[in-house]
């Protein structure tokens, strides 16, 4: 029996063994711990955010340190970017922006890109118009599903050849890139331009709530928000689940309280030279009502779970019995279909649709929206949160250099320029992320 | 370990053979899973190890034999309907996702959901605690960190975890402790162990003949696509066992199959 193990000690000894770390190795795991899990109190909480920022998984902090940092820059050279008036104006600005990286998002969570959300922003605006124009008459509600259901089935289209034919999206959206430009030319015609005059779409971009609707509205929603944070987050830590303590969840809402005050407290100041304009623009509301909705959906349901698992693992996500194709062709009508609610706001802005929307700068600015915001280029990470942030960011670009008087030239050059820096902290921040 | 139990095998291979153009990857393997048994298959390389568990997993079909699930005769065309039988692969990669957290990765694909409208978190967290905890995985910090997080041990736990997490009677194990370390490779072996103890069958595929006599009840041998000897683990040792590999026979053991007694033990 000499050689013969006796294998019995040795099986008892294994499961008692408990994996030993290394001092670094555990301060590395418990940094990449989100700090909802990791935090015991509120100190710890940010202690925790703080050594997650340095690990690599930063969130949304730098681009809000970066709309700082912007905000400080351009109002040292013009005192006039840091008031009411220029910074609603800038958030309705960035409506635009902020739609279509929300719209981007879904394609780069998947670790794709889609191109062509410029010319289907642009397509469905034309599309809308065409039916609201005096030849058509259409009411505006039929106007708008018309278009977005073409969206949606633009986004089908591209999706189907991507996934069934199995091409990369950058070459199939690339050709839709310029195909629906030439579509845009087709249905604007000789003319080149069709004017909105559908009241209720220019009303998106040009009217406000009254000041106190805005606040009762405000108010009501960050109710509704802590409500319903604090109430599942109390159900998780009844039911014993890992959930952060209240103090956090109340810090969580009263940050958003203080959000909602500011952002009305801005909207309500009076900010017309003439007559009084005062009030939060609906096109905020818009955008912040995709905003939940995306959220939701990315959050809360398969669907949602599913776009991120294919992002990071689309072997993985088939084992599980997902349907890849499904979901990847799906994720590209909801980014044509946002694009298309993109479009609808640029028209209502412009109160008209030409031949001169530049879709090649949109899609571009919407990638950089994005990723400045905090979505990574490389698949999986990311919010519906990063693209409105990173909007506001791109606009406040925009708007500060037009306000401090840089060329066109200058401005195309510095606006690539914060977009490489976004790329390239993305690329660091992956670096930098636990062993992937 | 009471291994010699005589009950009728879980999963039968019954003259299995499996050619892929002139070559022959498997020819006439039989071979029987237990309930609560470690079964290793252990081979060099090209001897029909991944073969072997493709065609259980339901990757490849066999050419030729039949495959017999509790007693009775099944075909396996597809993963999908290996895992309805209740037979789940844990391949060398794993197959998780980096970017989701443990509960989500258990549960992904089979999510749970409130009236088929939205995640019900709470019930799936419970139930992937549960679980962790019934395989006595204690080393993870929080069942809501990120995969990326983990260590190659706790991934390999939670791709394990994964696996029994349906009703599954046969966990199939691609060399499991490949990439692992000493201590982690101790904490796989004792959730192997757990898992046979808990009434699963369990296929182990090793190279590393310390896991292999640390964990199997029972050792079958492939050499060039047969099954060249089948015995219990005690029965065997190192040098037979490499042998066995090697040259498909060893001097100390009469290569007629798991009836022989071993000639030298007495």
């Amino acid at each position: 029996m000499s050689e013969v193990e006796d294998p019995t000690p040795a099986k008892a000894a294994a499961g008692q063994h408990d994996e030993p770390m290394t001092a670094a190795a555990a301060r590395k795991a418990e940094l990449a711990l989100p700090p909802d899990i990791a935090a015991d109190s509120v100190s710890g909480y940010l202690r925790t955010s703080v050594a997650r920022i340095k690990g690599g998984e930063s969130g949304v902090l730098p681009v809000v340190g970066g709309l700082i940092l912007i905000s400080i820059l351009f109002q040292s050279m013009n005192s006039n970017f840091l008031t009411a008036g220029n910074l609603v104006n800038l958030l309705v600005q960035a409506a635009v922006f902020s739609l279509l990286a929300l719209a981007e998002i879904f394609v780069l969570l998947l670790g794709e890109i889609d191109l062509s959300v410029g010319y289907v922003a642009a397509v469905s605006a034309a599309i809308m118009g065409t039916l609201l124009g005096p030849d058509h008459g259409w009411a505006w509600p039929l106007a708008v599903a018309v278009a977005l259901l073409a969206c949606l089935g633009i986004g089908m289209l591209q999706g189907t050849i991507i996934t069934r034919i199995g091409l990369p999206s950058f070459v199939v959206t690339l050709a839709g890139l310029l195909f629906w430009e030439g579509v845009l030319l087709k249905i604007l015609g000789s003319g080149g331009t069709v004017p909105i005059n559908s009241q209720p779409i220019n009303d998106i971009a040009s009217r406000n709530l009254s000041p106190a609707v805005g606040w009762i509205l405000m108010l009501v929603l960050v109710g509704i928000y802590g409500g319903m944070l604090w109430m599942r987050e109390s159900k998780r830590r009844k039911a014993g689940l890992v959930a952060p303590p209240p103090r956090i969840t109340l810090l969580k809402i009263a940050c958003a309280l203080a959000a909602g005050v500011a952002l009305v407290l801005l909207c309500n100041t009076n900010r017309g030279v003439l007559v009084p304009i005062k009030g939060v623009p609906w096109v905020v509301l818009l955008v912040l009502g995709v905003l939940a909705i995306w959220t939701f959906m990315l959050g809360r349901t398969k669907l949602g779970r599913y776009i991120y698992a294919i992002g990071g693992n689309a072997e993985a996500a088939r084992r599980a019995g997902i349907d890849v194709p499904g979901v990847r062709t799906i994720a590209f009508m909801l980014c044509s279909l946002t694009a298309g609610v993109a479009g609808i706001v640029y028209a209502s802005r412009l109160q008209s649709i030409s031949t001169n929307v530049d879709g090649g700068t949109l899609v571009l600015y919407a990638v950089a929206a994005a990723v400045i915001g905090g979505t990574s280029l490389f698949g999986g990470h990311g919010k519906a949160m990063h693209g409105v942030l990173g909007g506001i960011v791109i606009a406040a670009i925009d708007n500060g250099m037009g306000l401090v008087g840089f060329t066109a030239a200058s401005q195309y050059m510095v606006t690539a320029l914060v977009l490489l820096a976004a790329v390239v902290i993305d690329a660091l921040a992956r670096r930098g992320r636990v062993a992937t | 370990m009471s291994t010699e139990t005589e009950t009728q095998p879980l999963l039968r291979l019954d003259h299995v053979s499996k050619n892929f153009g002139p070559v022959q990857a498997l020819s006439d393997v039989n071979l029987e899973l237990r309930a609560g048994e470690v079964t290793a298959l252990i081979g060099d390389n090209g001897a029909g190890k991944s073969v072997t568990i493709k065609t259980i997993s339901g990757i490849h079909g066999p050419d030729s034999g039949q495959i017999y699930w509790e007693g009775r005769p099944v075909r396996i065309r597809t993963p999908r309907e290996a895992s309805a039988l209740g037979i789940e692969t844990v391949f060398q990669d794993l197959a998780l996702c980096n970017n989701l957290d443990i509960v989500q990765n258990l549960f992904l694909g089979r999510e749970r959901t409130n009236h088929g409208l939205t995640l019900d978190e709470e019930a799936m967290e419970k139930s992937a605690a549960e679980t962790l905890a019934s395989l006595a995985v204690t080393t993870v910090r929080s069942i809501r960190q990120p995969v990326a997080s983990l260590s190659g041990g706790q991934r390999q736990s939670v791709a394990i975890a994964k696996a029994v997490l349906w009703n599954t009677k046969l966990v199939i194990m691609d060399e499991p402790t490949a990439a692992l370390g000493v201590a982690q490779t101790a904490m796989v072996l004792g959730l192997v162990r757990r898992l046979a103890d808990r009434g699963h069958a369990v296929m182990l595929i090793s190279h590393n003949m310390n896991d292999v006599f640390e964990v199997a009840d029972r050792i079958a041998v492939l050499f060039l696509g047969r099954v060249v000897a089948v015995r219990l683990a005690a029965d065997m040792d190192r040098q037979i066992a490499v042998d066995l590999m090697t040259t498909g026979q060893s001097a100390r053991l009469s290569t007629n199959g798991h009836a022989a007694k071993e000639p030298d033990r007495t």
